[in-house]
Formats: structure tokens, sequence, C-alpha cells
């Protein structure tokens, strides 16, 4: 088993083909797109696939050390030109090819028109402890 | 098993060896240890005298604890190996528990956790569930609240405010995990009031009471967020709502208003309205003013914005919101409400979106964007 990070961007992946900001959408678009989240994680919970998941708000901040007895330095909130991650979900599957089809499931969520949203999402794999068999 | 009655022995616990001399923070591992004990034990032979079984076995945890310690240090400590056995001893007093576990040099957090595991009796791995941290977190935590604690003494009563304040935060943290913390905060709050003579420790109580009563209409079957006007009133659970009421009623009769007793009358004038339109919304404003005036607290002026536009009308509501910070926390979505009342559904919208992104949680997030969505659909006809 490997873990892989889906990650969902607020901003700074490419756009996504059904690009409809969701204060356009209907109320019914709305409520399919959570349901559709929620059956998604509780699939991959049952299947034991599911290790955890967050959503973060769309307010964050860069911040970096400022020198001895100096409060650190922030760019403040909103920069516009920043990558911004709105969520992300952890998973631990058998493949890389499993991990590419459920993050290709969850881009799949719909959208404005009940269509797929085809968002870009990112794929990260896990760093894993050195194995004990080296030779 | 009964695994609410070994929660509620354990103040009673941790109190009898505190008194036979333990520390708070050893009679509170012991105590702990019993209990793991118990659950394992109980089912096949349960106890006659509950009380007395987990004391004699906390005991002998500590007693074991204190002699590995003492071996370990090669230096000789005189511990009492054998305490007199004691029903004469079971008498409660574990009022200092409640301060201890919310003193003022604990920040919210780890008073929060403290107070769950040796007054709630809840087990760390519990706690950590509820609050969605790793249980060596919590661990953490809590052993360091205990030795920040570990040098208080109490020669004076401690400070109800604080005990307040602890419980409202778990109470406000709701229901996700296996732990119903609302539940659990109401209990601690019962236990408390039986405890004390106060009026704001029955405010507080009357509040949960209250609030709880909605519980089964806040949310839609997915999950999402009922807002209040909108909930199905038939599913308001009547029997809390008049232990409430009544409560607050007895504590309101002694005239030493506060915060918690101001909010649960706003509470229990939203229970007794049997549709959204009987909603006694002018004195709901009443109420807001005495709170306004004992707490000063601008999301209070905020809440009392909201219920002006109601009693007064959307224009006044919107005048009262100008003399508030923006930045305030759901300002945002105050006046989006307030703009569709006043019939500016563009406004309306375009608040509710914005007011969505700074949202501080999912529910409330799709509420709000909800919201949004369903009046730019209006407009698009």
């Amino acid at each position: 088993m490997a873990k892989y990070l889906l990650l969902k961007h607020y901003r700074g992946a490419p756009a996504p083909v059904n690009d409809v900001p969701m204060d356009q959408w209907t109320p019914e678009e709305l409520s399919a797109h959570v349901q559709y989240m929620q059956d998604f994680a509780a699939r991959l919970e049952e299947t034991g696939e599911f290790v955890d998941g967050q959503a973060l708000s769309q307010e964050g901040t860069f911040v970096r050390y400022d020198g001895e007895g100096r409060p650190p330095i922030t760019d403040g909130p909103f920069p516009e030109t920043k990558d911004l991650i709105a969520g992300w979900m952890v998973i631990d599957v058998e493949t890389y090819e499993r991990a590419l089809e459920l993050a290709g499931e969850l881009s799949a969520a719909p959208g404005a028109g009940g269509k797929p949203i085809h968002e870009w999402l990112e794929v990260r794999p896990f760093m894993t402890a050195p194995p004990t068999i080296t030779e | 098993m009964d695994e609410a009655l070994l929660r509620t022995l354990t103040p009673t616990v941790i109190g009898i060896l505190v008194r036979r001399g333990a520390d708070f923070a050893a009679a509170e591992d012991a105590v702990q240890d019993a209990l793991v004990e118990a659950v394992r034990v109980w089912p096949d032979d349960p106890p006659r005298d509950p009380t007395g079984w987990l004391a004699t076995a906390a005991w002998r945890k500590f007693l074991d604890a204190a002699r590995a310690e003492t071996s370990r240090r090669h230096r000789e400590v005189r511990v009492e190996s054998e305490p007199p056995p004691g029903q004469g001893e079971a008498e409660d007093d574990t009022l200092w528990l409640y301060f201890l576990c919310a003193h003022p040099s604990l920040s919210s957090t780890s008073a929060v956790a403290l107070t769950l595991r040796a007054v709630g009796g809840l087990t760390t791995r519990q706690i950590a569930q509820a609050y969605l941290v790793p249980e060596a977190t919590m661990a953490q935590r809590i052993s360091r609240a205990k030795r920040t604690v570990s040098g208080v003494r109490f020669n004076q009563p401690g400070d109800v405010a604080t005990v307040l304040r602890v419980l409202y935060l778990i109470f406000n943290e709701g229901y996700s995990g296996d732990v119903d913390l609302a539940s659990e905060a109401i209990r601690l709050a019962r236990q408390l009031a039986t405890k004390t003579d106060d009026e704001e420790v029955a405010g507080l109580l009357a509040l949960m009471l209250l609030h709880d009563a909605r519980r089964p209409a806040r949310t839609g079957p997915d999950g999402r967020l009922v807002p209040l006007a909108e909930q199905d009133r038939s599913l308001w659970n009547t029997r809390l709502i008049a232990e409430g009421v009544d409560v607050l009623q007895t504590a309101l009769a002694r005239d030493r208003l506060g915060e918690y007793q101001a909010q649960a009358a706003i509470a229990a004038l939203h229970a007794d309205a049997r549709t959204a339109e009987e909603t006694d919304w002018v004195q709901i404003v009443e109420w807001y003013d005495e709170l306004v005036r004992l707490t000063g607290s601008p999301v209070v002026r905020l809440n009392r914005a909201v219920a002006l536009g109601e009693a007064d009308g959307p224009r006044a509501g919107l005048a009262a919101l100008a003399e508030l910070d923006p930045a305030l926390p759901r300002y945002t979505a105050a006046a989006a409400y307030l703009h569709e009342r006043d019939g500016d559904p563009v406004t309306a919208a375009r608040l509710y979106a914005e007011a969505a992104r700074s949202a501080p949680n999912l529910p409330e997030r799709d509420h709000l964007m909800r919201q949004a969505a369903r009046l730019n659909a209006q407009q698009r006809g």
C-alpha cells in the first residue's frame, strides 16, 4: 500500500472545463455536489482506502522569519498570485494507477448544469519510511 | 456495565484519593487506571459498592505507582499502605475539582481537556477522538495541564466564571465523534448545579437545554444546516424546553442577572414561538440590550442588529449593523440576510457568496453558498 495526497486548489491549478463559480449554480446543483463528495469519502472508507480529508478556508498567509527580536513578516491575506489549496484527501491504495483512478473520479464531481467539473487535482505520493530489507 | 455511572464516580474517587494524601496528578492517573480495570472486571463481577470498589482499586494503583517511583529514585517515601475502608468518606465534595480543572492559569484548550478527563471521566482516547487530534497529543496536553495546576491550593473559593466558560466551550464543540460533547457538557453542568447555588450555573444549564432541544431540527437529512426560521418546530424536544424554561425561571426570580441567563432567555423566547412568525422579537431585542450591557461584546451587538431587523424592519437592522466593525465574524452573512429582507437580492447574493468564502466550517459555507445560488437563480428567472 502507498499513501497519496489528493490536493484541490482554490487557485493555482489550471482552469477546469466546467468553470462556473459556485454561487452561479442552482441550489440543487450545489446539493448534488456536496452529496457526491460525501459519498466518495464514504465509499473509500468502506474499501479501506480512506485516511484523512480536510477542507481549508480561503484565507491563507505566507509567513517568514525576519531576524532576531522582530516579528515574522507576513504577506497579508489574499495576494492574487498565490497558489491556494482548498483541501486535501489522503488515500492509502495498492497502486499509483488506483490513486489516479480515484482522483479522476473526484474530479468528475458534478457542478453547474449537473455536469462534471473536470477540475484539475494534484496527486502527490507520500515519502515513506526506508524499507527494512535493503539488499 | 454502566459506563455512565462509572464516569459520574470519577471526580468523587479522585476526591477520596486526594483527601487521603495523594497529589492531584497522581490521584487522577490512578483513577484512570482503575476505570480501565473496572471496564474489564465489572461486566462479569459487578461490585455491590461501586464507589468503594473504585476507591480501593485506585488507591492500589496509586500505591503501585508511588512504589515504582520510590524504587526508581532509590529513596524512601512514606505512604500509608492501607487506608481505612471507607463508606464514611464517600461524601461528595468535588466542587474544587471543577475549579482546579478550569483554573485561570490553564489555556482554554487545556482546561477543556482536563475537565473532560478528571471531572467527566472520559478516557484520553475518547477526548482525542472528539477533538480530532492524535491520542499522544491529547495525553501530552493533559499531563502538561496537570503539571500547571499541581501547585494550586484552595484556600479560597474558585472562580465559577472560568468553569462556566469551559463547559460552554465543550457544549459548543458539538456532536462529532463517538462522544457527544454537547450531552457531556449538559451532564457536567447539571452536576455542577447540584453542588452550587449560583444563578449563572442555572443560566448556563438552561441555555444548553434550550439549544439542545432544537438539535433534531437543526440539520436536514443530508447533513445540511437548517436555519432557525425554517426548522420543523415539531421536532423540537418539548421535555428539554420545559426543563430549560423551568431552570431559567427559578434563576431569573432571584434577580441576579448574568450573561448566561440573558442568553437562555433569548433561547426560551425562540422556543416559545410555535412558528417563526410568532417570535417575540421586541422582547428578544430587549434581552440583547441587557446582554450588551452585561458583556459589551461586539458579537452580541451583531446578533442584536439581526434581531432589531426583525423587530423594527431591515432598515433598522442595517443601521445598527453599520455601527459595527465589518471584520466581525458573520458580519457579512448578517448583512446579506438584512439586504435580502430589505428587497435587494442582488446585493444580498453578492454578500452571501462573500460570506461563504470566509465561513468557518463546511455546513455553514454550503448553507451560505446555497443562499447565494438561490437568489442568483431567482434573478435569472
